[in-house]
């Protein structure tokens, strides 16, 4: 029997899928603890998500949240760094960090049958790390060097100086690794500051999943987590998220001077939306269809018809306060001016003048729902989407309402969306690249430039 | 220790096709993963780029559905990519249980009808977004440069891996439409070719929906194996400059093919040399007498020949003379004295876990699908991964200090400065400047 190639084969209803249940305990000591049982393969992540990312430094500390969250690693009780890497070794764990604009995470994933001890490891560094003056110089100055060696590396600098030009003085303003200036000022003592405000059990959650069921979970992080003291004197941090970023008042060019460099790197945007807004379904479409996926305007247009680029891409960069919205590419030199406005008419047009199609709308929207379940196949990844939940406060309900709410999202929505949330007047462009070659053709374009050191 | 396995059943097809299927019912969703065993390894000097170059071709459509390969496959709710290095090809999609009909029509159309969707205008497009992705991970990039200077060194001009996989330039530039449709003719069709399913799909049903998308497809020619050798008979060194701000020095050696004995050997050795804060390397260059930022160790294994790979990276004002020297005195001590038992039973317990964190995704690079076909590719038998956990297992002391005795020769080797433009002196003394674009 012969394959039927007229025409590809219709795809059947979307199979049932029971997304995890979450189950939450809240410890004496105020600790918000959820897990998962996830049996697949007898595995377990433990993660800690603590308040206070890279928007908490404060003013001229800038890289304090990060440092802190680094010096975790380096000695706890009578084991120094040395040791605590022989011990996650020894478990055969994976152990990450991650600092956010908002929270800092660590997780810890290990084989189901080291999970008390892998849990008792992680809490021994998040609860109670050594953070000793002769670790501090040593992590402090490879932080330091990696800042140098980051005004090399293009899309590094582009991130850097796009977010001071979005958020200024904002405590989103800045990366997590800091500014060269504030490493030098940074003590150990401003570290130890930090860990005994921040790190505490009730402002903190604690995510299971893994091989293992709800009690055996719940009774391991009781006797494990139980002990974390909670400080008798609150202390009110103010969030980052609760401040509001000056507004930038027009559309603008910015350069970053890269002699000879063979591609341009871009960043072109604004600060558009909060992650909590009831549109996040419209705009996640809207993304979708612009530059959130290979089949998009961006993509479609930049690499599959122009050939200027590997990819170019679109997404929010989301946090609790006001995001950022952005198209990003790396485009050869010749092509940099045509590139930028190429990707100025596409996300000027989604808002009235080339509304979304039916075509795009069914695509965007089965791209994001079709495939949902793929991100809960590892326990890892069911933790991370828990720990998602917590941040942006998003109920345990928040996997099942998912599909459909993206797919209740109209071709009218994505339109009201992009007109709302997008808006060309106030776009920010910016160039990290060969200033000669590109200077001529994007004056002509977008008037002076503002020109800014890859060091910010 | 756990038992760690990957079940599966294997069948050809009539036409030479490997179709290998493993059954795992968690989340309703299916790899389709297919490996070309043809990668720049193929290539000849002047066509360099190709094998990759094509590799984008097969995104842009096939005869009975030429718009595109993307859409109809997004729109089902796919991931799906593909990757090419020396020795593969390889091409995936993840997609919910509902779509496996349309995943296998899709990879059996490109497979057996691909040549009428490749119009000059994107074969040309294409060839300049390759331009650009070269840029973009190797022109662009700090130390981008400094593993093709590396490889241009270890084998000869003749021999394939001379090359990476992106190609020269001016290869990608001089590359015609013609070369497309040999090169099509030449490897791809189901007698080079492995398909594997895993996931949520029943094994006998998985066979049937094999046989009923590629069965039609004309075998092709089997490739004759490639074969090639080099080796170095003295140290050679290179210096290269860079737009970087700290100095870092490589240096290679060829080392035990894939599969070879004293490949898994090496492997485990790159570990204790520099994997974490406990490795030896680490511990004393960044750690102890920080003249290091970073260190790094790398058992880089091909179907051909390997090469084992050490970077280190200046700290602000240190010589990589000095680095140098402390790296030789590490590697002199494991080669005297091998790796401690503790460092053995740190490594036993790594193995464990890193095979069993292998076996939690079903798709994607190097999901279980992708192993699959690795193992069948390149050993010819998908059960190899139990042997592949046996070799690190079996990997005494003994063996892992009478490789790194046998590899890391100082008088054949690599060694590579990369130095900020205009600060030669940097280099290690007595090494000879070099370009590479």
């Amino acid at each position: 029997m012969g394959v039927d190639r007229s025409r590809p084969p219709e795809v059947g209803a979307d199979p049932a899928f029971r997304f995890p249940d979450i189950v939450r305990h809240t410890l004496s000591n105020g600790l918000d603890l959820r897990t998962v049982e996830h049996r697949a393969v007898p595995v377990v992540t433990i993660v800690v998500q603590v308040e206070g990312g890279s928007g908490a430094d404060p003013a001229r500390q800038e890289g304090l949240a990060a440092i802190a969250a680094d010096m975790v690693d380096e000695g706890t009780g009578s084991l120094s760094a040395i040791d605590v890497s022989d011990a996650i070794a020894r478990l055969g764990a994976e152990y990450d960090v991650d600092v956010g604009p908002d929270v800092t995470t660590f997780s810890l994933t290990t084989l189901a049958r080291f999970a008390e001890r892998g849990m008792s490891l992680l809490a021994d560094l998040v609860i109670r790390p050594s953070l000793r003056d002769g670790d501090f110089q040593r992590v402090r100055q490879l932080r330091l060097d990696r800042l140098r060696q980051l005004k090399d590396v293009a899309p590094a600098v582009a991130e850097r100086a796009f977010l001071r030009l979005l958020y200024g003085e904002h405590p989103y303003g800045h990366l997590a690794i800091g500014t060269d200036a504030a490493l030098r000022e940074l003590g150990v003592d401003d570290v130890a500051g930090f860990h005994r405000g921040r790190f505490v059990p009730a402002q903190s959650t604690l995510i299971v999943a893994g091989d293992m069921t709800h009690e055996e979970m719940r009774a391991l992080a009781e006797r494990v987590f139980g002990g974390w003291e909670d400080h008798a004197v609150p202390v009110a941090w103010g969030r980052a998220s609760e401040i509001e970023p000056a507004p930038n008042a027009g559309a603008r060019l910015a350069i970053v001077p890269r002699e000879g460099a063979a591609q341009s790197e871009l960043r072109i945007g604004h600060l558009s939306s909060r992650r909590n807004t009831p549109d996040y379904p419209a705009l996640l479409v809207m993304n979708s269809v612009l530059g959130g996926q290979f089949v998009s305007r961006v993509n479609l247009k930049l690499r599959e018809e122009k050939g200027f680029t590997y990819g170019a891409r679109t997404g929010f960069d989301w946090r609790r306060g006001l995001a950022p919205f952005s198209l990003s590419a790396s485009v050869h030199t010749a092509a940099t001016a045509e590139a930028v406005q190429d990707a100025h008419a596409e996300l000027e047009g989604l808002r009235g003048s080339r509304p979304v199609i039916s075509t795009e709308l069914v695509l965007a929207k089965a791209s994001l729902t079709r495939g949902y379940p793929r991100n809960f196949e590892t326990a890892g990844q069911v933790a991370r989407g828990v720990a998602q939940l917590a941040l942006y406060g998003l109920p345990d309900t928040y996997f099942q309402e998912f599909v459909p709410k993206v797919n209740a999202v109209a071709g009218d929505d994505v339109t009201r969306v992009a007109a709302a949330y997008l808006d060309p007047s106030r776009l920010t462009t910016l160039v990290v690249g060969d200033h000669p070659a590109v200077i001529d053709s994007l004056r002509r374009l977008f008037g002076d430039p503002v020109l800014m050191s890859p060091e910010v | 220790m756990t038992s760690i396995g990957l079940p599966f059943t294997k069948h050809t097809l009539a036409n030479g096709l490997d179709v290998i299927v493993h059954e795992s019912r968690q989340v309703p969703i299916v790899a389709v993963n297919i490996w070309y065993h043809v990668g720049s390894k193929n290539e000849r000097p002047g066509r360099t780029g190709f094998a990759h170059l094509f590799e984008h071709l097969m995104f842009e459509g096939s005869a009975h559905h030429p718009a595109g390969y993307f859409p109809p496959l997004q729109q089902a709710g796919a991931l799906l990519n593909g990757s090419t290095n020396t020795d593969r090809t390889n091409y995936w999609e993840v997609v919910p249980t509902s779509a496996i009909d349309l995943a296998l029509w899709m990879e059996s159309d490109r497979m057996g009808y691909l040549l009428p969707a490749v119009t000059p205008e994107r074969f040309e497009t294409q060839r300049d977004v390759v331009l650009n992705e070269r840029r973009q991970n190797y022109e662009n990039r700090p130390y981008g440069m400094a593993l093709m200077a590396i490889t241009a060194a270890l084998y000869p001009p003749e021999h394939p891996y001379h090359w990476m996989t992106i190609g020269a330039a001016e290869d990608l530039r001089a590359m015609r439409l013609d070369d497309v449709h040999a090169f099509f003719r030449a490897y791809y069709h189901p007698a080079n070719a492995s398909l594997a399913l895993a996931g949520d799909i029943e094994t006998a049903r998985a066979f049937d929906l094999a046989e009923r998308y590629f069965g039609e497809l004309a075998a092709g020619p089997k490739p004759e194996p490639v074969t090639a050798s080099g080796t170095l008979t003295r140290e050679h060194r290179l210096l290269l400059e860079d737009r970087i701000e700290l100095p870092r020095v490589y240096m290679a050696w060829h080392s035990p093919a894939m599969f070879a004995d004293g490949d898994a050997e090496m492997d485990l050795l790159a570990d204790l040399l520099a994997n974490g804060k406990t490795s030896r390397l680490y511990r004393t260059l960044v750690y102890e007498r920080r003249i290091a930022v970073d260190v790094s160790a790398y058992q880089g294994s091909r179907e051909l020949a390997s090469y084992f790979l050490v970077a280190a990276t200046a700290a602000p004002g240190q010589s990589l003379t000095d680095i140098a020297s402390a790296i030789d005195a590490e590697l002199q001590i494991v080669i005297d004295k091998g790796p401690s038992p503790a460092e053995m039973q740190r490594a036993a317990a790594q193995i464990e876990a890193h095979f069993l964190y292998r076996l939690q995704t079903v798709g994607g690079f190097g999901g279980k699908s992708d192993q699959l076909n690795a193992y069948n590719t390149y050993c010819g038998d998908p059960a190899y991964f139990s042997r592949d956990i046996a070799r690190y297992r079996q990997a005494t002391e003994e063996r892992v200090q009478a490789a790194a005795a046998r590899v890391l020769r100082f008088d054949a080797r690599v060694v590579l400065s990369v130095v900020p433009h205009g600060r030669d002196a940097l280099g290690l003394a007595g090494s000879e400047r070099i370009a590479v674009s």
